[in-house]
């Protein structure tokens, strides 16, 4: 049953939504400290809803179809599944302990779960909710990506410093990639040539070019903010452009967002955010990139094409994850 | 007690076809030194019997993850050995093929074995806190991951000037490590600009530190041994030795609130701290020992690291190209603080953030914002390059 306080703006959404189809989308943001997911339209950026995910939710994705929402409700132990529509929770997937990223396959199946406690990915079937395989990988680990063909994924370990290259029919390790101290997320250009791993507390960006026999390492991206304390330079999420000719890094309690020429991989500005930034998501044409700001309890939003923030929006508590509904 | 792990590695590398790169054993040891000490105050802090060596488990399994992706087999091996018997039990490390080794031991043990290990081994002090073995004791083959008392002294008196606590009641111990403990606090009160208006002196008279209901006594004790101090606003309490402080929260005359050896205690670790991370890595502590982590288990944990680190990176075991590699600029650890920590080249010092707790909750860590160093603002605690007096450092690097 649909709560009435939800029922009000689930209209509103509706009303504005058949205005302009093409251009609004929900954006759902998760709030690791409000227990809640706060959704915004990405059209007039105004609050539609907010409604609970479980306790200390984080990592959030989306079927290609729009029509299951995950979340990482890290300290239930479990993936929690919500109807985009509704925000009813449709079932739980088993996800192993203290979930906290995951990517999904880019046909929509399977879900790679990185379990920070257990030192394991699990591999999670979304439509018969099994367990397909558990990957020992390093200690804690966090990021997840997928090659655009799906034929490998990867996982980041944070105290192991590496970039673990898994095969995604067998479930072995290929390749082990040493980085920067904390790598906190992986993300491929979409060609897949080109992986980018990001390294909290070694302030870098890894460049890993994947397009020869073995990956290598062909360039480490660095960050320099006049004014700003170079330990606070620390790279979390990381977004590439379509075309990739953008790649946008999240630089956490810099409160600042990097935008990288995705062509030669230097730095080429600095955007002020709000605090603690710490994930990103682009809406479906790249028209905006929404940034979660932990410490300021809002998201900004900011106009790709300008490489400008063009508002800031207030959402729950520590907000940590984005995601935007497909067209 | 060996805890090798190659049975395990070797069910690992055969899952992961992991190429064995570099082939490279890395045998690493924990020299404890037994202390007779009186009993503590609480007996929540009775030391466990394996407090340190649990830390340095989790160490080595966390590099042992790391090396068998590249070929390396961490090894560590344990002694617990009264002073009397410290030098032999190096030696019989050493003739182990352990040349890291993480000591636990008071200074003047650490000196001791310091110029008895000579060059060709390496030892990292996990427990020493004296400033002498930073400056003009300090030796070449020994690399400190615990801090000074002027580092821990210096982070507490940064919170105060940010409280605007100006106006210090210090109270010691009469025991020599409370003395020297005392001296940090006044050196780092007058580097700060906190004012100690007022000095005590609490003197050990010996007997049982813990009798059934004595609490009745300390009721009416302390209250009248801290009354008609000058007016302040803090109570920092020097007492390494555990014989007073906890029993000044409370208590004292005026009401204040106690820092220092009580009340808010600055700290390399405590279970409670979940900042950055730290959540997982006090719940694997907690599966691995069964109990929760101690600052002893993070000292060794973190030099444990240390030696990851450098021979992960630079391939190399011996105790030179380890002690070069992390004193040179490349070095850099992730530690569950929120920033890399990295080594002081000057005097072998490792540089990290200090937690201020209450032993509930992390009420702050230090260095506190605002206060900004030309390097890096975790050189405003403790002694900075200038003030240094080691030269057994000298050409290291830079």
């Amino acid at each position: 049953m649909i709560p009435l306080r939800t029922l009000v703006p689930m209209i509103v959404t509706v009303v504005l939504l058949s205005a302009t189809p093409a251009l609004a989308n929900k954006v759902f943001v998760t709030n690791e400290r409000g227990n809640t997911v706060t959704v915004l339209d990405s059209e007039t950026w105004e609050r539609i809803d907010e409604f609970p995910a479980g306790n200390r939710p984080r990592g959030i994705t989306i079927s290609p179809d729009g029509k299951e929402l995950y979340v990482c409700a890290s300290d239930d132990d479990a993936v929690r599944v919500f109807d985009p529509e509704t925000y009813e929770e449709l079932h739980t997937l088993p996800s192993g302990p203290d979930p906290e990223l995951f990517v999904l396959h880019p046909s929509g199946n399977p879900l790679y779960i990185a379990n920070e406690d257990d030192n394991l990915v699990t591999v999670v079937d979304v439509k018969t909710r099994q367990v397909l395989a558990e990957v020992p990988v390093g200690v804690e680990p966090e990021g997840m990506a997928i090659h655009p063909d799906g034929g490998y994924f990867i996982n980041t370990s944070e105290t192991t410093n590496m970039a673990h290259f898994i095969d995604a029919e067998s479930y072995e390790i290929t390749h082990n990639i040493l980085v920067d101290q904390r790598p906190r997320y992986a993300e491929f250009t979409t060609d897949g040539k080109k992986l980018y791993v990001s390294a909290e507390i070694g302030g870098t960006v890894s460049v890993i070019d994947t397009s020869g026999e073995e990956p290598e390492i062909i360039r480490k991206i660095g960050f320099e903010v006049p004014n700003v304390l170079p330990e606070w330079l620390q790279p979390v999420g990381v977004k590439a452009s379509k075309d990739g000719s953008r790649i946008f890094v999240a630089l956490g309690p810099a409160n600042r967002v990097a935008v990288i020429d995705g062509a030669t991989d230097e730095v080429m500005d600095y955007l002020l955010v709000g605090q603690r930034v710490w994930q990103m998501a682009f809406t479906p044409g790249e028209e905006f990139l929404i940034t979660t700001n932990g410490n300021s309890n809002d998201v900004s939003i900011i106009d790709v094409k300008a490489e400008k923030v063009v508002r800031s929006v207030q959402v729950g508590e520590q907000p940590w994850g984005v995601v935007v509904a497909p067209n | 007690m060996k805890l090798t792990r190659s049975l395990l590695v070797a069910i690992l590398v055969t899952f992961f076809g992991a190429p064995a790169a570099l082939a490279l054993d890395v045998g690493t040891a924990i020299l404890r030194i037994e202390r007779t000490l009186p009993l503590p105050i609480s007996r929540l802090d009775l030391p466990p019997a394996d407090l340190g060596f649990a830390g340095g488990r989790l160490g080595i399994e966390d590099n042992q993850t790391t090396g068998r992706f590249i070929g390396v087999d961490f090894t560590m091996e344990t002694r617990s050995v009264p002073p009397e018997e410290a030098a032999a039990a190096l030696d019989e490390l050493r003739a182990n093929q352990n040349r890291l080794i993480i000591v636990m031991a008071d200074d003047e043990t650490l000196a001791a074995l310091a110029d008895h290990a000579g060059e060709d081994v390496l030892l990292f002090n996990a427990t020493a806190r004296d400033e002498a073995l930073r400056n003009d004791e300090c030796r070449a083959n020994v690399l400190h991951v615990v801090p000074s008392r002027a580092m821990l002294a210096d982070a507490v008196m940064q919170f105060l000037v940010w409280k605007k606590w100006a106006r210090m009641f210090l109270i010691f111990g009469s025991h020599p490590e409370d003395h020297l403990l005392a001296d940090a606090y006044r050196s780092s009160a007058e580097k700060f600009g906190i004012n100690v208006v007022e000095e005590r002196e609490f003197v050990d008279t010996g007997g049982a530190r813990r009798t059934d209901s004595g609490h009745v006594q300390v009721q009416r004790q302390i209250p009248v041994f801290t009354q008609r101090a000058k007016e302040h606003d803090i109570v920092l309490a020097a007492d390494e030795a555990d014989v007073f402080a906890a029993y000044l929260p409370y208590h004292v005359w005026d009401a204040r609130p106690v820092a220092g050896s009580a009340g808010l205690r600055a700290v390399t670790w405590h279970s409670a701290h979940e900042a950055w991370g730290a959540t997982q890595f006090q719940r694997r502590f907690e599966r691995l020992a069964g109990r929760p982590m101690r600052e002893e288990d993070y000292q060794v944990w973190l030099a444990t690291r240390v030696i990851g680190e450098a021979v992960t990176r630079t391939g190399k075991s011996d105790p030179s190209a380890i002690r070069a590699y992390a004193l040179s600029e490349k070095f850099e650890l992730a530690a569950f603080k929120g920033q890399k920590l990295t080594f002081r080249d000057w005097n072998g010092q490792l540089r990290q953030p200090i937690l201020l707790t209450n032993r509930h909750t992390t009420v702050s860590v230090s260095p506190q914002d605002g206060f900004l160093h030309q390097n890096s603002p975790l050189d405003t605690l403790g002694a900075d390059r200038p003030e240094s007096t080691c030269r057994a450092f000298e050409g290291a690097t830079r």
